[in-house]
């Protein structure tokens, strides 16, 4: 269904495409320095949980955000364009929703 | 009230509520008729027909009168598709179509037809190319774009969508239910399809033009009227209404062409404030390439509902695409197909007339109603 992009979410460090690929790949193997469990919390709640604690990992670290109001899928990637940060990779998760992953980049 | 949701309805025209009122004591007897009544109601009707098919560039003959803009999507899409099933079952559409297109596409796809969603830019303009290359492929039987977003008002390659369905002979059906009666419409298409109370015209009036030789047949049962494309008796009086008002909104082209440059500035303003009154603000949709009327924006770390209850206790009548608004909790799928934020999310549309103080009066109160919103939320 066109409603919703099946499977990982496109990387919004997109361009240039070669240099974003070799930076997603790495950070892919380096695991989240933050978890936030933010399951059954609706939108906006997701972000604010996530514009609240960006801040507790290091620079270049990378949070991941569990989430599984349907919003989110779209709005962590559109937070992160907005706020200068990068979106690494969206995947579904079992319990259904998705893990969100954010490299803090300031 | 400061209603700015003309997106949703325009408020009735003068004109439409004096043919309305006329129209209920002269043309409510059935049209299909051979007494003197009905052969009047008839004239009415037909006058209606002749004049709204004049503004769509169309003869009187391709064009039908449906209960609403919806229904002549639904009628427009399947026909179409029913028409050429033949030919193929493939069906092409842009990702941010209004939902009676992508209903209608579901329903093609439970039947067992093929639906090939184009994607959009992040400022919601389908991807012209993307689109030439879908309609091309074989077995598509046809293909839809709006001439304008609905919710975040960007303009549509129509143009360039109605050459590549030429090219390959596939049908365009144009759904110009936000520029009918605004802008000047396009010429180059198989169906199209609006709504009359998008342009100042009574609610339940749509209309659907078929272009001669294209091929179509009604998904409907049978039924004798409207060219046997629409089912059931004519709202004569309704139609004469809407008729009145797309006269009255095109008649005068350079009027109409003033009104939308002072909408379209009244709208840059929106697009300019808003960001410099409010902090943490995406204002959506192409800033230059869009509709005169409509402008949205996304207020980060607000809830949809929240603000526009807010907006409403204040005496603003807004909508948003934001989830929490909906009754499907999904997010609008324009904001979505678009990757833009979806919550937050406030459409201001502006309706013909609105005064300047008004808009500046909703610039006004905004920021404190989401300052507060976010108060209440632990955000500052």
């Amino acid at each position: 269904m066109w409603r919703r992009r099946s499977g990982a979410g496109r990387s919004e460090t997109e361009e240039p495409r070669a240099e974003a690929r070799a930076e997603t790949q790495a950070v892919t193997r380096e695991p989240a320095a933050l978890t936030i469990d933010a399951l059954g919390r609706k939108c906006p709640i997701p972000i604010i949980m996530l514009a609240d604690q960006i801040n507790q990992v290091p620079m270049g670290a990378v949070v991941e955000v569990l989430a599984d109001d349907p919003a989110a899928y779209t709005d962590i990637p559109a937070w992160c364009r907005l706020k200068s940060h990068a979106h690494v990779d969206s995947a579904e998760i079992p319990q259904g929703g998705w893990a969100i992953r954010v490299r803090r980049n300031y | 009230m400061v209603y700015l949701d003309a997106a949703s309805t325009e408020p009735l025209h003068p004109a439409a509520r004096d043919a309305l009122l006329a129209a209920l004591d002269s043309g409510w007897a059935d049209p299909a008729r051979l007494y003197g009544a009905a052969r009047r109601a008839q004239m009415l009707l037909e006058q209606a027909r002749a004049d709204v098919a004049d503004v769509l560039g169309a003869r009187p003959d391709e064009v039908v009168f449906t209960a609403s803009g919806t229904q002549a999507v639904h009628l427009g899409v399947l026909g179409a598709l029913n028409g050429r099933r033949r030919i193929g079952r493939h069906l092409v559409i842009g990702a941010v179509e209004h939902s009676s297109v992508l209903h209608a596409a579901e329903e093609h796809e439970h039947g067992g037809g093929t639906v090939e969603v184009v994607g959009v830019s992040r400022t919601g303009e389908v991807d012209a190319e993307a689109f030439a290359e879908a309609v091309s492929r074989p077995g598509t039987a046809l293909a839809c774009l709006q001439t304008g977003n609905h919710e975040v008002g960007t303009l549509q390659p129509v143009e360039e969508a109605a050459a590549a369905c030429r090219a390959a002979g596939v049908p365009l059906l144009v759904d110009a239910a936000q520029s009918a009666g605004r802008l000047p419409l396009p010429r180059d298409w198989s169906v199209l399809t609006a709504s009359a109370h998008k342009w100042g015209g009574p609610a339940g009036v749509g209309v659907l033009a078929v272009r001669k030789g294209t091929r179509w047949r009604s998904p409907y049962p049978q039924d004798e009227r409207e060219r046997r494309r629409a089912p059931g008796f004519e709202n004569v009086p309704a139609i004469v209404a809407a008729a009145a008002a797309l006269r009255a909104r095109t008649g005068d082209a350079a009027a109409q062409a003033a009104e939308n440059a002072r909408l379209s500035a009244l709208v840059e303003r929106v697009r300019t404030e808003v960001p410099r009154l409010v902090p943490d603000v995406e204002v959506v949709g192409d800033p230059v390439r869009r509709l005169p009327h409509i402008v949205t924006f996304s207020c980060l770390y607000v809830e949809g509902e929240a603000l526009l209850t807010e907006l409403d206790r204040a005496g603003f009548a807004v909508s948003s695409g934001s989830s929490c608004t909906a009754s499907t909790l999904r997010p609008s799928h324009v904001l979505e197909a678009m990757g833009v934020l979806t919550h937050g999310n406030v459409r201001v549309s502006l309706p013909q007339g609105v005064s300047e103080g008004d808009v500046d009066r909703f610039l006004a109160a905004l920021p404190d109603i989401v300052r507060r919103i976010r108060a209440s939320l632990g955000v500052h």
